[in-house]
């Protein structure tokens, strides 16, 4: 059955539906409604729901249940994401399988509770110290925010390392139809189990692609983890041949997959001279300002990015070619820019920011559009 | 079961230094582990940051060594999901009362049930030998040269205030005791919490003129006083002294049971309504 569903909504039911079997998270605007639909269903279907006492605890403790063998979840906003940063990082080296979900927020600091940014996709991407790759993925409707939902929990299992699911307030409060029933959805993964005996397992072991299994507690596999450096065995190290061989690991587990499970979409591409480069709740706009364009006789396109971490540098580099114009409309002072920038021609890509609170309007993006074809191509 | 069969000794030697009073703990809790018979499946211990903290490596249980002062709340999730197995979170004073404060006390609120055993040696010892929550008044620390200005933490009354169902103390000089101690926590059901007064002969020791371990033992022994002894006592004379032994226990509904039995007798909300 079709009916009207807000995207937080979308992202809770859509846990459930990956099997979330734990969910500890904190109030927080706009993101609040999630852990709200969660613990409206997730006690009635042997889950565990807990209101931590602040965003520290929530990933803390989603990583002790995804260790003991949970599938698990946390959601917030941009001031309880940078609380979780410590912890991602945490995740990222003992290797747990979580999903965060951040529902941006306009920020520095307390920022816009109630308004949208896309101000943390840098953060979400280097947020915590250190070298670290964590799988980032942004929808930018409420189906999406039901399908990346679910799909972050089988890539978080796959690769034993925290996915987020960067959305927006936007997306978070707006109500679409989706037919829940009818959204084609990938089998669940579960993550891999040792086929060894105990004796014979160790935590690290690259075993399958670089990912080792994890075995649930309780099942007579017993390991040690540490975010310290640490061998394959678990236990802390300082020998420069673990400390390298264990960050080449952590990276090339993800990156040397990413053809799988990047993804993106084009939109009248194929003869575009003017491409927008968007994610989130701005494709929306984007969209519209191609159609926009098209009507006027200007050919524009759109690439929609739904992974935003990591980026599969050769498909993005490759549908920027040969484009007499790129705009990157972001809600911030310019983010995903940087790379557009790095990987397009470089002096070809314009940047469209907002950060008031409010989004790009497809109007917008086609004034800014014809200002710079009437200004005949001199971009910075 | 011998008490070695407990231990990743593969993983020896420890990074604790002659006359700590850690392994003193750590032994005294396998001690306890093994005389209540519980099989190593059953266990998952979670520590913090901190000399304490590395102790969860040696021993052969699920064991996770955590974020500073995270120990709690990555113990509430291993619980939260494993309601079967004894959670046990072995941290130090800082870990426990400082950076990881919040977690403790809302940790007792619930009255999960968890066995957190404070390694308490009044110090920061891993990072050089800082004033902790529990430094006493005008000791000297490497951030107190002229001696802690500061108040220090009750660790005891600070979670029994909070809620705890089991709160005890015990030192490193009264093993036996001490034993005793963490085998009642690991069996009471809901929060309990051990302060464990361990030296720091290294640190505290040298900065407040300890010859060496054994005489801060004789020290931790000299100033020891019953729980029944000090109930007859006033406070004046009860300065300075450190009252060992059960402190309070009481029975009090479980977290996790509460919840599953809560939402056993609740009904589930119809799926299709709206925020």
């Amino acid at each position: 059955m079709r009916r009207l569903v807000q995207g937080n909504e979308a992202c809770a039911h859509a846990a459930i539906k990956a099997g979330l079997s734990f969910f500890a998270g904190y109030p927080i605007t706009p993101s609040s409604e999630i852990a709200e639909v969660i613990s409206r269903y997730l006690p009635f279907k042997g889950g565990i729901f807990m209101q931590m006492e602040d965003e520290i605890a929530s990933i803390n403790a989603i990583i002790g249940a995804a260790l003991a063998g949970a599938r698990v979840m946390t959601a917030t906003s941009g001031p309880g994401f940078s609380l979780m940063q410590e912890g991602i990082g945490y995740a990222v080296m003992v290797e747990a399988p979580i999903v965060l979900v951040n529902i941006q927020r306009g920020g520095p600091s307390t920022g816009l509770p109630t308004e949208v940014s896309q101000g943390d996709l840098m953060q979400s991407r280097w947020g915590s110290h250190g070298d670290f790759l964590s799988i980032v993925l942004s929808p930018s409707s409420v189906q999406e925010m039901y399908e990346l939902t679910y799909e972050a929990f089988n890539l978080a299992e796959r690769f034993r390392a925290p996915v987020v699911v960067l959305s927006d307030e936007v997306v978070g409060h707006l109500r679409e139809g989706v037919d829940f029933e009818n959204v084609s959805l990938p089998p669940i993964i579960e993550r891999l189990k040792p086929e060894v005996p105990p004796g014979n397992y160790y935590p690290f072991e690259p075993s399958f692609n670089g990912v080792s299994p994890l075995p649930e507690y309780g099942t007579g596999y017993r390991f040690h983890v540490t975010g310290l450096f640490h061998n394959y065995k678990g236990f802390p190290t300082s020998d420069q041949k673990e400390i390298s061989s264990l960050m080449d690991r952590l990276q090339n587990k993800i990156k040397n997959h990413i053809k799988e499970f990047f993804k993106f979409e084009e939109y009248q591409t194929k003869d575009a001279d003017i491409l927008f480069v968007s994610y989130g709740i701005t494709t929306r706009s984007a969209l519209e300002a191609v159609n926009i364009l098209r009507r006027q006789g200007i050919k524009a396109g759109n690439l929609k990015l739904i992974t935003l971490n990591p980026l599969d540098e050769e498909a993005i580099s490759d549908i920027l070619k040969n484009r007499e114009m790129i705009f990157v409309p972001e809600l911030n002072m310019g983010q995903l820019i940087l790379d557009i920038k790095r990987l397009g021609c470089k002096d070809r890509v314009c940047a469209i920011n907002r950060y008031d609170g409010d989004i790009l309007t497809p109007q917008q993006l086609v004034d800014e559009v014809l200002k710079r074809i009437q200004a005949g191509v001199e971009v910075k | 079961m011998n008490i070695k069969e407990y231990l990743r000794t593969e993983f020896f030697p420890n990074v604790w230094c002659a006359g700590c009073g850690n392994g003193i703990v750590l032994r005294a809790t396998l001690e306890a582990i093994k005389s209540l018979e519980i099989t190593k499946d059953e266990i998952a211990m979670v520590s913090g940051i901190g000399c304490s903290s590395r102790a969860t490596g040696y021993v052969d249980f699920h064991t996770i060594h955590s974020l500073h002062g995270r120990a709690i709340p990555v113990a509430v999730g291993v619980r939260a999901v494993k309601p079967n197995m004894k959670v046990l979170v072995m941290t130090g004073d800082g870990d426990c009362s400082s950076i990881g404060g919040n977690h403790l006390i809302h940790a007792a609120r619930r009255n999960i049930d968890l066995t957190v055993i404070v390694f308490n040696n009044n110090i920061y010892g891993m990072t050089g030998g800082q004033v902790s929550p529990t430094t006493p008044y005008a000791s000297r620390t490497t951030t107190t040269p002229s001696g802690n200005p500061e108040k220090s933490f009750d660790i005891c009354s600070l979670v029994m205030g909070a809620g705890a169902t089991y709160v005890a103390r015990g030192t490193v000089f009264h093993v036996h005791q001490l034993i005793k101690l963490i085998k009642e926590a690991i069996n009471h059901k809901g929060f309990s919490l051990i302060d464990v007064v361990t030296p720091c002969p290294v640190y505290y020791g040298r900065m407040n003129r300890y010859e060496d371990g054994i005489t801060m033992m004789e020290e931790i022994k000299e100033k020891t006083i019953t729980v029944e002894k000090a109930r007859s006592m006033s406070e004046k004379d009860l300065e300075g002294k450190t009252v060992v032994g059960l402190l309070k226990k009481e029975e009090k509904d479980e977290f996790l049971q509460t919840y599953l039995s809560f939402y056993n007798t609740k009904k589930e909300a119809k799926s299709d309504t709206a925020v």
